[in-house]
């Protein structure tokens, strides 16, 4: 009990008898022990904790290779909008697993797929059959057919899939937004 | 009976007490004043911002497969569920702006000065987090805007160096935008930034009891650190009022405009969005910000691309950090405004800039129209009396999407010069290496039009001037 009434304060007179040199460093113990056991739940707790919130630092995106088709939907010398499903999309991802990207057939052979993000500030950037180049709504950007820069802030190409024909579709490797930090392809900056 | 009710609650929760020394508490009688009603608005926008945002989650859904649609059932279907969006949508935009008022008179007023220096941090973070609320608020409404929103959040982002696509990651919850970036920006909004307000609103409110509030600055009258604190005593001491119920009759007016005005734009205005679904399949969509963060937008298209990494990195980093230092290395002097002149000058320049950028911001001359091309004719009078070929020209212009940024007669997009009078300004050759070759914001368009196209293009081009001016001439031919 003496140890209780000094901790709280409000009864500062020690009963006499009590040897308070003893109750102080008992107390000191206690408190270290204490401080000590909470530091180690703190870390149990904690390091989990920081782990999950930051796990984006852990973790890599993963790629997959993702059909978008049989090669008859692209004709030769034009540029054809194509979706495919995010191949590591969850049920309640609704509409937005739905990721479009351009497909350009240059020849029966030779493909280029361009992601929609325009490479400026991510606003989908359309494609005009006419004029053949592709404009952003958000800032003007614009950009030639094969994806080089044509005007505008942008400050590169667009972002171009990996691809390759397999058993007669287009296949892309996707699943992830292509920022200017991470770009579609390896080395690719 | 109720006396004995109120005598037993005294005698346990020492309420007098309480009131004494919060709501009863004495301040400058010179703090009376209409300019000093902005922080208590600013409050009671927060407390109805947590009101109608807690009844809005009885409702809304936060998963990306049907926040949509639980808005739409809010707009259409729940009782009142418009209004609730509505007073939610303007209680948010008045926070905004009532918060900035209080931001700006502390700042004109010198209530920065020593000793209210963390008075003046934490109403620094406070204004931040209440941006942080309207960023995340905006992608809640989980829309087409919203989804591209964050498209251009992750852009942003992605231009950090070394950590960039760790950062895009972090912020989308995933590789991709998807139904773990709502969640992760659900418990922004509603959890962790709220907690964060509700903490540094504690700490502001405390440091307004104990550091008293900034009496009502007196030209000449300067903040030394040796005497300020005994000064500002000895006026509470002779002048002082109590806060309630002296001082508060202003804030009470101002609070009950403020309720009345954001009832009213409610009303009149209804809910913002949800504008089209959150597809990224639906590209025919020009994304926009709200309201507070178009001059950002703007000055991304404005600036010149070397400067973008550094204004959307670096200069917020500078800006905040010259905010919240601001009592650091101008904690003393003159308070009042008309003897600091260059804080006006500051004011009136930031507000002018953010003004100009938002205004450009809800126009966008920058962005082609995308549709212009075809639903924008060629006005009439440009088409008579012109030849065959001229007139092939006048298709070209329409067909090869000229319009998109090029106005005539002032419709059309805007990101290119006018072409009405284009004949005056470059002559056929000009225009024919410009037509072929771009420059600046103008791509080539040499792979994407014949030769004979060129020549109509440019043949009807030379026809654009009025007839009381001459055409460009090349002055080397001549």
């Amino acid at each position: 009990m003496n140890e209780t009434n000094s901790d709280c304060g409000c009864k500062q007179a020690v009963p006499a008898g009590s040897q308070p040199a003893e109750s102080i460093s008992r107390r000191n113990l206690l408190l270290k022990i204490g401080a000590g056991l909470n530091a180690v739940a703190g870390a149990l707790v904690g390091v989990p904790l920081i782990g999950y919130a930051m796990s984006s630092f852990a973790r890599r995106s993963k790629t997959s290779w993702i059909s978008l088709g049989a090669l008859a939907k692209f004709p030769e010398g034009e540029t054809r909008l194509a979706v495919y499903r995010n191949p590591v999309s969850q049920t309640w991802d609704g509409d937005t697993a739905e990721i479009p990207c351009w497909v350009r057939r240059v020849n029966s052979e030779s493909f280029q797929v361009f992601a929609i993000n325009c490479t400026h500030l991510g606003c989908p950037v359309r494609w005009f059959q006419e004029s053949r180049l592709f404009m952003c709504p958000c800032h003007g950007g614009a950009f030639y057919e094969d994806g080089s820069h044509a005007s505008g802030p942008p400050p590169r190409g667009l972002f171009e899939y990996e691809h390759k024909v397999e058993g007669g579709e287009l296949k892309v490797l996707g699943g992830h937004l292509p920022t200017l930090a991470e770009p579609l392809r390896k080395g690719d900056a | 009976m109720l006396r004995s009710i109120a005598l037993w609650l005294e005698d346990r929760l020492h309420i007098a007490k309480l009131f004494q020394a919060t709501a009863g508490h004495k301040v400058p009688q010179s703090s009376k004043s209409w300019f000093y009603v902005f922080g208590s608005g600013t409050l009671l926008c927060f407390v109805l911002q947590i009101v109608t945002g807690t009844l809005l989650a009885f409702t809304y859904v936060p998963s990306a497969n049907e926040a949509w649609t639980s808005l739409q059932y809010l707009n259409n279907e729940a009782f009142l569920g418009w209004f609730l969006r509505a007073i939610h949508n303007w209680g948010s935009i008045f926070m905004v702006a009532i918060m900035s008022a209080h931001l700006i008179q502390t700042f004109l007023f010198g209530a920065y000065k020593y000793p209210r220096e963390l008075t003046w941090v934490s109403g620094c973070f406070l204004f931040l987090c209440t941006l942080g609320m309207a960023f995340t608020g905006q992608i809640l409404r989980f829309d087409q805007d919203a989804y591209w929103g964050l498209g251009i959040g992750a852009s942003i982002m992605g231009r950090v160096p070394f950590i960039g696509a760790e950062m895009v990651h972090l912020m989308l919850g995933g590789a991709i935008i998807a139904g773990e970036t709502l969640s992760r920006f659900f418990a922004l909004h509603v959890f962790l930034v709220p907690g964060m307000i509700i903490a540094l609103l504690s700490l502001h409110l405390r440091l307004v009891l104990t550091k008293g509030i900034n009496e009502y600055p007196q030209p000449g009258r300067v903040v030394r650190k040796e005497s300020y604190v005994a000064e500002y005593e000895e006026e509470i001491e002779k002048t002082g009022v109590p806060f309630v119920p002296n001082v508060i009759g202003k804030d009470l007016i101002f609070s009950g405009c403020l309720i009345i005005a954001i009832v009213t734009c409610a009303l009149a205005f209804g809910p913002a969005g949800p504008s089209g679904p959150p597809n990224p399949t639906l590209i025919h969509t020009a994304p926009k910000p709200d309201f507070y963060f178009l001059p950002i937008f703007a000055a991304l298209s404005l600036l010149p691309a070397y400067m973008e990494t550094f204004l959307v990195l670096v200069l917020p980093v500078l800006a905040i950090a010259a905010l919240v230092l601001l009592p650091f290395y101008s904690g003393t002097g003159e308070k009042s405004y008309r003897q600091r002149p260059m804080a006006v000058v500051v004011v009136l320049l930031a507000l002018t800039t953010l003004g100009l950028l938002a205004y450009a911001g809800t126009f966008t001359p920058w962005s082609p129209h995308m549709e212009a091309w075809s639903d924008t004719p060629t006005p009439a009078a440009y088409l008579q009396g012109r030849s065959p070929l001229e007139l092939q020209g006048a298709i070209l212009m329409q067909s090869k999407q000229c319009r998109n940024c090029h106005p005539l007669n002032g419709e059309g997009g805007l990101r290119g010069p006018a072409l009405d009078t284009v004949a005056t300004r470059l002559t056929g050759d000009q225009l024919i290496r410009q037509v072929i070759q771009g420059s600046g914001n103008m791509p080539a368009y040499g792979k994407n039009l014949r030769p004979a196209e060129v020549t109509a293009l440019v043949a009807f081009m030379q026809t654009l001037r009025p007839s009381h001016q001459p055409a460009a001439r090349d002055s080397s031919k001549h």
